[in-house]
């Protein structure tokens, strides 16, 4: 299902990074190693590090320690613009005061790839025209980004992402407060991507079913990585998460199930499902 | 999105300033025409005689002219200051008198004369871009040692001008004479009447130079509309461009006021008329929002030399009659936008 664009060994890596801000540890060697093509998924409570991590990857943030390579170079050496068409963010929060259509925001892409006060030439307006098709917003383009709904939006901000033509895709829980149709559609549209993604959830079961390799972080320590099998055991959630849960081993992954304070394991009455 | 319509807004709005300048010169107690007016201009360049006599061509080329292509030049930068300001500041309010910016450049221009650090145009420049930089840095500080929103800039900046006018009319008041005092009206409120080629040509300079700046930044401007981590993603070095933007911009503020005192509200009302013609994107926005600064202020300094004929009103007072109405229509709209 996934299409490796670039040899092995490129792309973005995070190698023994830690990062302190204001005396307090947030992140504290962890390392990343996305495979070419491969969807890996960020887990961990609030607070664990995780969108600091894509910060790191982005490189909008310098780490204190360790060192974030592009094709095994320094991210900092590599330029921002030169980054900016190799590496795209979506943010968890996307919000604007200024008035725009979806079709801007989408093409808000391409500045890394343009000069300042020329057109756009047809190879941009082809990409933003391809991002917009992709996400399936074609019949919203000339809509105003403020009339929009979350799911829109974040499809926007995804659009955006697309017509920067990264390989490298770094998401910051772009399924919070959206209905699970549009989950479900957003992670399909992003695993079906022929780049490298590096997406922070909440939802376990959502990691489980989209992602290749997991890793899990808690307090800015990287405590468990591997396949979504390796990493979800009752074990590691209860460790992390503190929550008793089961898990159920499927064919589409495993599935968790959190289970009631005081309910047996096995026959737990209440299914209550984290968001 | 598309291609012709800058390009004709552009064309459009150059021949409507030619046509505003052209006018406004004849407007006044002295009857000229506007073929007059450019059948003299025509004369100055090497074509023709001139058809005025010499009084009038005095009123022409030292009093009218100077005024109202500084009136084009002061509004032109003040609303292209505006929607550089706005944009990087992801403020709708922003613009050089509500963040106190043009007080702290009266302050500084003032300072100069009062206490006689030289008082050519360009020592005056030199004490309002100071006054300008220290304005700007303490309403940024504040407000960001406040949280940032939108309401605390704003807030800054009125704490900004209140400090500055009336550091401004101290500094006058106790140590200038009585000319100078009665000239601290000017400085707060803003005017063109005085007037002079140097004005006019410093200005127009320094405006061209910030523009050249602000154009080759489009994208730039653009990349900050959803605020500076999203810009710094799209590959802008943020640091650097809001320093390098933030400082041209109070640069041309110190300079305008220096020439014509803190006229208000220009670049607050200007770039929102602008972008209703627009859209968004500032490489269409930026010189669209200058020429109809400049229009717009033409006007309205022709409006505030007549309407109460002998008497003047100072410019900066019609346009803050305009600016607060403005103010408040914006600051309803961006409640309901957030």
């Amino acid at each position: 299902m996934k299409h490796p664009v670039q040899a092995p060994g490129q792309g973005l890596r995070a190698d023994r990074v830690g990062l302190g801000i204001g005396g307090r540890i947030v992140l504290d060697d962890v390392t990343l190693t996305p495979r070419p093509g491969e969807t890996i998924g960020l887990l961990g409570p609030n607070g664990s590090g995780k969108s600091t991590l894509l910060r790191l990857l982005a490189g909008v943030l310098g780490p204190s320690a360790g060192t974030v390579t592009l094709d095994g170079r320094p991210l900092h050496r590599v330029g921002r613009r030169v980054a900016a068409r190799r590496v795209a963010t979506v943010q968890q929060h996307a919000h604007t005061q200024t008035e725009l259509t979806v079709r801007e925001v989408v093409a808000l892409g391409r500045i890394p790839h343009r000069r300042s006060w020329t057109p756009m030439t047809s190879v941009d307006l082809a990409a933003v025209t391809r991002a917009l098709e992709r996400t399936g917003l074609t019949d919203r383009a000339d809509q105003s980004w403020h009339t929009l709904s979350g799911g829109e939006r974040q499809r926007t901000q995804i659009a955006r992402a697309l017509a920067q033509e990264p390989d490298q895709l770094l998401l910051d829980e772009p399924t919070n407060h959206l209905d699970i149709q549009y989950q479900l559609e957003l992670l399909e549209l992003v695993t079906s991507l022929p780049v490298t993604a590096v997406i922070a959830l909440h939802d376990l079961n959502l990691a489980a079913m989209y992602c290749d390799r997991l890793v899990v972080l808690k307090d800015g320590r990287a405590v468990a990585e591997g396949t979504p099998d390796q990493v979800l055991t009752p074990a590691l959630i209860a460790e992390v998460y503190g929550v008793p849960a089961e898990v159920a081993r499927g064919s589409g992954g495993p599935v968790v199930r959190f289970l009631r304070r005081g309910a047996s394991p096995s026959g737990g009455r209440g299914v209550a499902r984290l968001k | 999105m598309n291609g012709a319509r800058p390009a004709l807004l552009i064309t459009f709005g150059a021949l409507l300033l030619a046509f505003s300048v052209s006018v406004a010169v004849t407007i006044g107690p002295a009857d000229i025409t506007p073929a007059e007016v450019w059948r003299s201009v025509a004369a100055r360049l090497g074509w023709g005689g001139s058809p005025l006599s010499e009084l009038r061509e005095g009123i022409v080329w030292n009093l009218r002219m100077p005024r109202t292509l500084l009136a084009a030049v002061c509004g032109a930068g003040l609303a292209l200051c505006g929607v550089v300001m706005q944009s990087l500041l992801r403020n709708p309010l922003a613009d050089p008198f509500v963040l106190g910016v043009s007080s702290g450049a009266s302050t500084g221009a003032v300072a100069v004369i009062v206490l006689g650090w030289g008082a050519g145009v360009v020592s005056l420049s030199a004490g309002a871009f100071v006054g300008a930089l220290l304005s700007f840095a303490m309403v940024l500080l504040l407000s960001h040692s406040l949280g940032g929103g939108m309401d605390r800039v704003v807030l800054s900046g009125v704490a900004a001008m209140q400090l500055f006018s009336a550091l401004t009319s101290f500094t006058v008041l106790t140590s200038a004479d009585a000319e100078t005092t009665r000239g601290v009206l000017f400085w707060l409120l803003g005017s063109l009447s005085g007037a002079g080629w140097s004005d006019v040509l410093l200005c127009a300079a320094v405006l061209c130079l910030v523009l050249v700046v602000c154009l080759a930044s489009t994208t730039t401007l653009d990349a900050f509309a959803f605020g500076e981590e999203a810009a710094a993603n799209l590959g802008v070095r943020v640091g650097r461009a809001r320093v390098l933007l933030l400082s041209v911009t109070a640069l041309l503020t110190a300079v305008l006021v220096s020439s014509a005192g803190a006229i208000g509200f220009v670049g607050l009302v200007l770039p929102h008329a602008a972008r209703a013609l627009t859209g968004s994107a500032h490489a269409r926005l930026l010189p669209v929002t200058a020429m109809a600064g400049a229009v717009f202020l033409v006007w309205v300094d022709t409006v505030a030399r007549t309407a109460l004929d002998p008497q003047e009103i100072p410019v900066g007072v019609v346009t803050s009659l305009i600016g607060v109405p403005a103010f408040v229509a914006v600051l309803y709209r961006s409640r309901r936008k957030s």
